[in-house]
C-alpha cells in the first residue's frame, strides 16, 4: 500500500515537468486540427466527393454508430463491476476444485459483462487473489464472449438468426472451459509473472468514470480499425475477388479468424463487423465471432503485460486453436 | 492523448451521434430503431467527457493516471476516434444510392428458403410492394401470387449499361451490409430517367427475367404501366 502511495506521489511530481519538455502537447494538438479540420472543410468535402469514397464512408460511419451503443454499454457494465463489485466477491463464489470452478467460472461469465480489455485485469486480479489460474483464464475468455450485452448484439446484427447467437454463446463457453481445463492439466505457474496491484485512490465513482473512459477509448480506436476494414472489404476489393475466397469453405474460415486476430475488435461490437461481410459463409462469421474476443493482437499484448510474455506466448496459439475448432465444429453441426 | 484532449473526443464523438439523431441523418447509416440506441449512447458519451475535463480541471487528471501496468491510460489508438467524427461531421454522406447498387450484386439469394407467398389483397388496386417481396415472388415462386394484380413499387434508378433497372437497397444490421435488390422493367419505361431518381413505378407481373452479371442472381422484370418521379423517403433503405 505504501509502495502505491509512493508511485503516486512520484506520478504527480513528474507530470507538470514531462508536459512542458514536450512541446506540441496533445489538447494543443487536438486543437490546431479542428480548427484545420474546419478551415478546410470545403478542400474535405471536394476530396470526399468521389462517389467511391462517399461510399466507404457512409459504410465505415454506420459500423461506427451501429456499434458504439453497445460499445458504451458495455463499458459502463464492466466499469461498474470493477468499481463497485468487492475483489474478494469472487474468490468466495468461485469453488475450490479446479475441475469444478473451471465450468461455474465460464457461466459466471455469461452473467457478468465485461469486456476483453477489462477482463484481462480482472482475471490478473482473481489469480492474485486466490483463484486458481484455470479458473480464472477461463472467466477472461467466457466473460467477453458470451455476456448479454454481446448476445443482445449478435442478435440484432443476425436478425432472424437466433441459431447464429446459439452457436456463438455454445462454441465460446465450451472453447473458454476447454481452455481452463487445458491449463489445469498441463499449465505451469512458473510462466506467470504477475506485477503487484495498484489502487484507485479517489474512491469508487472516480474509478468508475475514469474505467468507463478508458475502456472506451481504448476499444473504441479499435474498432475504428475494424469499421475501416469492414468499409474496405465492402466497398474498394471487388466483389469478384471477395468471392474466391468467401465461397471456399475452408480460406473463407481461416481468412476471417486471422482477420479477428488482426483488427481486433471489442466483443460488444465484432457481430457488426461480421454480419456486414455478406460474402462469407456463416461458419466463417462464426469464427470471426468466436476467435476474435479470444485472441488478437491487442490482447496478446495485454496478456503479455499482464501475465508475462512466457505466458502469452503459449496462451495465444493455444486459444486460436481452440477457438477456431469450437467454431468449425459448431459451424458444421448447426449452421 | 492526454486526458483533457480524450474529453473533446468524447465529446465531439457523443455531440456527432446526438446530432445524426436529431437532424434524422442517422437513418442514412443505421435502422430506424436505432434511435433507441444511439441516442443514449451519445448522451453517455457526453456525460463522460464532461466528468473527464472537470477532473481533469480540478488538476487530479495526472494523479492517477497509471491504472494499468504498461500506462496505456494515455492510449494512442485515441486519435483513431477522431475519424468518425470527421465521417459523421464533415463528410456526412447520403445513403448508399445507385453507385453502390451498380457495383453490388442483387441480394434476391436471400429470401430463396422462405416458406409462405401470401395471397395478395383483391380489394387493392394497385398492391404496394416492397421489392424484395416482388423479387422474391416474382424469382423463386415464378410470379404464381401476382398475377392479375397491379403493383405498385418504389425505388431509385440505376443503370445497367444502357438499361435503367430499379433498385433499392436492403440492410439487415446497418448500412455497412447494405445490398441492392434489382428489378428491370419490360417495356414503357422513360427515357430520360436519372440516376438516383426516386421513383414510383406501378405495372403487372412480367414472366420476363435477366442475370445480375454481378452474382449471377435472377433478376425479375415488371411491365410498366407508369412511372411517376417522387421525392426520396426519409429511411431509403429496407
Amino acid at each position: 500500500m505504501s509502495q502505491d502511495v509512493a508511485e503516486h506521489d512520484d506520478t504527480t511530481d513528474r507530470a507538470p515537468a514531462r508536459r512542458s519538455s514536450r512541446g506540441l502537447t496533445s489538447i494543443e494538438a487536438l486543437a490546431l486540427l479542428l480548427v484545420f479540420g474546419l478551415t478546410a472543410r470545403p478542400g474535405l468535402a471536394a476530396l470526399f466527393a468521389n462517389e467511391l469514397a462517399q461510399a466507404w464512408v457512409a459504410r465505415f460511419v454506420a459500423v461506427m454508430v451501429q456499434a458504439t451503443p453497445f460499445l458504451v454499454g458495455g463499458t459502463v457494465l464492466s466499469a461498474a463491476i470493477a468499481a463497485f463489485v468487492p475483489a474478494d466477491f469472487f474468490s468466495r463464489a468461485v469453488p475450490k476444485r479446479t475441475a469444478l470452478a473451471v465450468p461455474v467460472a465460464g457461466l459466471s461469465g455469461a452473467v457478468l459483462p465485461g469486456c476483453e480489455c477489462a477482463s484481462v485485469p480482472v482475471a490478473g486480479a482473481l489469480v492474485r487473489r486466490g483463484v486458481a489460474p484455470a479458473a480464472a483464464f477461463t472467466f477472461m475468455l467466457a466473460s467477453p464472449a458470451i455476456n448479454p450485452v454481446v448476445v443482445v448484439s449478435t442478435f440484432v446484427a443476425f436478425p432472424g438468426q437466433p441459431e447464429m447467437v446459439a452457436a456463438r454463446f455454445t462454441a465460446s463457453l465450451c472453447a473458454a472451459i476447454a481452455i481452463g481445463w487445458l491449463w489445469a492439466k498441463l499449465g505451469r505457474t512458473e510462466w506467470l509473472r504477475l506485477p503487484a496491484h495498484r489502487h484507485h485512490e479517489d474512491g469508487k465513482w472516480a474509478a468508475f468514470w475514469s474505467g468507463v473512459r478508458h475502456d472506451f477509448i481504448q476499444a473504441g480506436g479499435y474498432l475504428v480499425i475494424g469499421a475501416a476494414i469492414a468499409a474496405t472489404l465492402n466497398t474498394l476489393v471487388p466483389e469478384t475477388w471477395l468471392a474466391v475466397v468467401a465461397d471456399d469453405p475452408v480460406l473463407g474460415v481461416l481468412a476471417l479468424a486471422v482477420l479477428a486476430v488482426l483488427v481486433s475488435i471489442c466483443s460488444e461490437s465484432d457481430a457488426f463487423v461480421a454480419a456486414s461481410l455478406t460474402q462469407f459463409s456463416p461458419t466463417a462469421k462464426l469464427a470471426f465471432m468466436v476467435v476474435g474476443p479470444f485472441v488478437d493482437i491487442k490482447l496478446a499484448a495485454m496478456h503479455a503485460g499482464t501475465f508475462g510474455r512466457g505466458f502469452a506466448a503459449r496462451f495465444t496459439p493455444a486459444v486460436f486453436a481452440v477457438a477456431l475448432c469450437a467454431a468449425v465444429v459448431m459451424g458444421v453441426v448447426w449452421l | 492523448m492526454r486526458r483533457d484532449a480524450q474529453a473533446v473526443v468524447l465529446l465531439l464523438l457523443g455531440g456527432g451521434l446526438i446530432r445524426l439523431v436529431v437532424t434524422g441523418d442517422y437513418l442514412n447509416y443505421v435502422k430506424p430503431y436505432a434511435f433507441w440506441l444511439v441516442l443514449p449512447a451519445g448522451i453517455i458519451l457526453v456525460a463522460v467527457a464532461a466528468v473527464t475535463s472537470w477532473e481533469s480541471w480540478k488538476g487530479r487528471g495526472e494523479a492517477h493516471g497509471e491504472c494499468h501496468p504498461d500506462g496505456h491510460d494515455r492510449p494512442k489508438v485515441a486519435w483513431l476516434l477522431l475519424a468518425p467524427v470527421v465521417g459523421m461531421l464533415l463528410v456526412a454522406p447520403d445513403a448508399l444510392g445507385s453507385f453502390e447498387a451498380q457495383r453490388t450484386g442483387t441480394a434476391v439469394g436471400a429470401e430463396e428458403n422462405r416458406s409462405t407467398y401470401p395471397e395478395l389483397p383483391d380489394d387493392v388496386d394497385p398492391v404496394p410492394l416492397t421489392l424484395l417481396d416482388y423479387a422474391a415472388r416474382a424469382v423463386f415462386d415464378e410470379g404464381r401470387t401476382l398475377e392479375g394484380h397491379r403493383i405498385q413499387l418504389r425505388g431509385f434508378i440505376l443503370y445497367n449499361g444502357d438499361e435503367p433497372q430499379l433498385a433499392r437497397m436492403i440492410v439487415a444490421c446497418c448500412a455497412a451490409d447494405a445490398r441492392p435488390v434489382k428489378i428491370g422493367f419490360d417495356g414503357g419505361a422513360p427515357a430520360d430517367l436519372e440516376p438516383d431518381q426516386w421513383v414510383e413505378v406501378v405495372g403487372v407481373y412480367s414472366p420476363e427475367q435477366g442475370r445480375d452479371e454481378i452474382n449471377g442472381e435472377l433478376v425479375p422484370y415488371i411491365e410498366v404501366e407508369s412511372v411517376t418521379n417522387i421525392s426520396s423517403p426519409d429511411n431509403e433503405y429496407q
